[in-house]
């Protein structure tokens, strides 16, 4: 019986082409749209994350520490739970460090009376600290330590990129949860169109016998094929916009050691599933109210 | 005079309303296994609505119709299935589906039992035998005269095996000939043993034959 349903089905798309494409095109578009967003979260949470794995927290020490301070500060802050490690970073050091990066512009530094840079401990935080308001926490808390002149850890930079992140997410969730209702509703209104255009031949299956899961089970299998081949649509259209922009920025993006990443198998078959779950839904609406008249 | 316990289709009191309007009054009838029954009366008078209420087409207002044992108010809406794959009907513009073909037509009443496509074919052609219409199983109804679509009509009510064919003035658009055909084929099956309720109102039809008349006027059943 299954394959009659879908012979039927089949049949139906292909006696409403033109209505059917139209379906399919315009939920591949809001899949487009929707995976679009999708594909921009997970690169630039992929790149949050991986920021916070190299954070490293800067402990700037007082000018005036000496050497018995600062035996007493690196006591205090192994005591900490968050730290992984601990290394110190005399002033020559730094200044060596920076001499290296400044290459190009070593002159500036040739001329330094006395080393501006102050020791500092750099900390490697431990993995299940890597929250950005732990971090944060934990930064207060070494402020309070005597010796300790400054903490830094990129801090400002990390807030405002996750805060913008927050705003598209925001934005995403919105816009998804717009073209969720708009898919529903497309799927939900061609059902219906076919059901009009067929309400004798319907009526005659009634007729004749037919149970209401004979005359509906089509429809719904109408509705996964069409979800299913916009979301296909919408994630091959996806695909070809990745590739052209990442042929096109390859070289900005190398530079940067931006790598981004396309959408993965398991990620593209919840989209497609999810698609399809949404026809599913809309061909329950239509038919219900055409069953219930 | 038979017993009313061996009816296969019993109506007791049985009223239909249409806002103000009574289309069926107060009918009690009984109609028993392999009976031949005409059902007259002139136009208007509730032929069609009595057709209606007996494949569920139409509620009652008031009274009890049972058929083959079956209260017809105790079947819900979407088990109707289970009482119509009992009745062939026949309507008289025919109802066949225009983009499906004969052959099609016929066998959505098997694919709708959940049939298997072999047993549908052996019996798809076999009634197409019957009714003289096999040469014509890959044509669309919009392609045959009057006559030839009801003799598919027929085959369609036919293929299912009922035991009841409700025939709503299956000769009404037909000419002489075309007419005679249709009753033939009637009278043919109703000889293997099916009871036919025909709604007609042909006078020349019912004066030919010895088949019970049941005759109704502005919803009722006149004596």
């Amino acid at each position: 019986m299954i394959t009659l349903f879908v012979k039927k089905a089949l049949q139906d798309i292909s006696d409403n082409r033109f209505l059917n494409a139209i379906t399919v095109v315009t939920i591949g578009l809001s899949i487009l749209i929707i995976s679009s967003f999708s594909l921009f979260f997970i690169n630039t949470n992929a790149l949050l994350n991986s920021w916070k794995q190299g954070i490293r927290v800067l402990v700037y020490l007082k000018s005036d520490a000496s050497d018995a301070n600062r035996l007493d500060l690196r006591y205090q802050l192994q005591q900490l739970e968050d730290i992984q490690d601990l290394t110190f970073v005399s002033k020559e050091t730094a200044l060596d460090k920076l001499k290296n990066q400044m290459r190009n512009q070593s002159a500036l530094l040739e001329n330094l009376k006395k080393n501006p840079l102050p020791d500092a401990f750099e900390i490697r935080i431990a993995d299940a600290s890597r929250e950005l308001n732990a971090v944060a926490a934990l930064a207060e808390k070494i402020k309070t330590f005597q010796q300790v002149a400054e903490v830094e850890y990129g801090q400002h930079f990390i807030a405002r990129f996750s805060h913008i992140i927050n705003i598209f997410k925001f934005v995403g969730y919105a816009l998804g949860g717009l073209f969720f209702v708009a898919t529903l509703f497309i799927i939900a209104n061609t059902i219906r169109l076919v059901l009009y255009s067929r309400r004798e031949e319907i009526e005659i299956m009634r007729l004749v016998g037919a149970t209401d899961r004979f005359i509906t089970a089509p429809f719904y299998i109408e509705g996964l094929l069409l979800s299913a081949l916009g979301a296909t649509l919408g994630v091959i259209g996806l695909f070809i916009a990745y590739q052209l922009i990442i042929s096109k920025f390859q070289t900005s993006l190398s530079l940067a050691s931006l790598e981004v990443q396309f959408l993965t198998l398991i990620q593209v078959l919840i989209i497609i599933v999810t698609s399809m779950l949404v026809g599913l839904l809309g061909c329950f609406l239509s038919l219900k109210q055409f069953l219930k008249n | 005079m038979k017993s009313g316990d061996n009816a296969l289709i019993r109506m007791f009191r049985v009223s239909k309303q249409y806002a103000s309007k009574p289309a069926i009054v107060n009918i009690t009838l009984d109609i028993f296994q392999n009976e031949f029954v005409f059902l007259s009366g002139p136009s208007g008078a509730g032929k069609s609505t009595l057709l209606k209420i007996l494949y569920l087409g139409e509620d009652i207002t008031d009274g009890q119709v049972l058929i083959d044992g079956m209260n017809l108010a105790r079947i819900p809406r979407h088990r109707a299935h289970m009482l119509r794959r009992k009745i062939g009907i026949i309507f008289q513009d025919y109802k066949l589906i225009p983009g499906k073909t004969v052959y099609q037509n016929i066998a959505l009443v098997l694919e709708a039992k959940g049939l298997g496509q072999r047993f549908i074919q052996k019996k798809v052609h076999s009634v197409l035998r019957t009714v003289g219409m096999e040469d014509r199983k890959k044509s669309f109804p919009l392609s045959l005269s009057g006559g030839e679509q009801q003799k598919i009509a027929i085959a369609r009510a036919m293929v299912g095996e009922p035991k009841i064919i409700l025939a709503d003035e299956p000769t009404g658009s037909l000419d002489v000939d075309a007419a005679e055909n249709v009753f033939n084929l009637l009278t043919a099956y109703h000889k293997h043993g099916a009871t036919i309720l025909f709604a007609t109102h042909d006078k020349d039809l019912i004066r030919n034959t010895k088949h019970r008349v049941i005759f109704l006027d502005h919803g009722r059943v006149q004596f």
